[in-house]
């Protein structure tokens, strides 16, 4: 799934710049970031409903693609500029956590691709 | 590849919004160095790890960074409360952690178990009242 694809399935707000045709291989959908960081996947998207800037450092530290923040929640101008500084995607979407993670499931993003370490 | 680099950083203990600074920088000159992705991201997860527990624990403290031929070795060194039972803390969900950092993402208990998961070696030399020292080692 691209990001484009994402976007369009989740009727999600580009709020940085990037590349659009990047793949996205899986997803992580969680509010607890040491939750995140236990395990690695591959090419992943982050969904979240936490705002603040240690949501970019721990998708960073994972070597996410891009972070989807739920609930029309939306970042600082901090924390874009921290996204931008590691080149990361960033996207917000009207849909709840629970939905935004079913509607990307049921389109092909399993949660699976885990490399763990 | 030098030889042997080292990298020194002090950990801002009062501001949690800046915690993880140093693992970024790390992170960032790991990359430069050319190194697997997939080592840069296991020393930068057990050291964002380590740098989150110091702001939250221990006011902050120091992290020194040694990369050799095969092996990075990470120190985290606090002069916080230190860890009473350091069996207890490795456990899965095991926190000590305040309400309020639950709240930005952090305290869930994993912190510990995770930097032992990504690492080839970690030790814990901690003193109730003067400090603890994390030494952690990533093989590649």
């Amino acid at each position: 799934m691209t990001i484009t694809e994402l976007q369009q399935l989740l009727d999600a707000e580009l709020l940085t710049g990037g590349d659009t045709n990047t793949r996205i291989l899986s997803a992580c959908g969680s509010d607890m970031m040491s939750d995140v960081l236990a395990y690695v996947k591959n090419r992943a998207v982050l969904l979240t409903g936490l705002v603040n800037p240690q949501v970019i450092r721990t998708a960073h530290m994972m070597d996410m693609v891009a972070i989807v923040f739920v609930r029309n929640k939306k970042p600082t101008a901090d924390m874009i500029a921290l996204a931008e500084q590691s080149n990361m995607i960033i996207l917000s979407t009207p849909k709840r956590m629970y939905e935004a993670c079913g509607v990307l499931y049921v389109n092909g993003l399993k949660g699976d691709g885990e490399l763990n370490a | 590849m030098p030889e042997q680099l080292q990298f020194h950083y002090d950990v801002d203990g009062g501001n949690f919004t800046s915690a993880g600074q140093a693992s970024v920088q790390v992170k960032n000159n790991l990359s430069q160095l050319g190194l697997d992705p997939a080592v840069i991201r296991r020393v930068s997860i057990a050291m964002y790890e380590g740098e989150i527990n110091m702001v939250i624990h221990a006011d902050g403290g120091s992290a020194d960074i040694l990369v050799e031929d095969g092996c990075i070795t990470i120190i985290l060194a606090d002069k916080g409360p230190g860890i009473a039972d350091v069996e207890q803390a490795m456990q899965d969900g095991f926190s000590t952690a305040p309400d309020n950092i639950r709240s930005l993402g952090f305290g869930a208990g994993m912190g510990l178990p995770n930097m032992k998961r990504y690492t080839d070696y970690m030790k814990i030399d901690s003193v109730v009242g003067e400090g603890t020292t994390i030494t952690m080692k990533v093989n590649f």
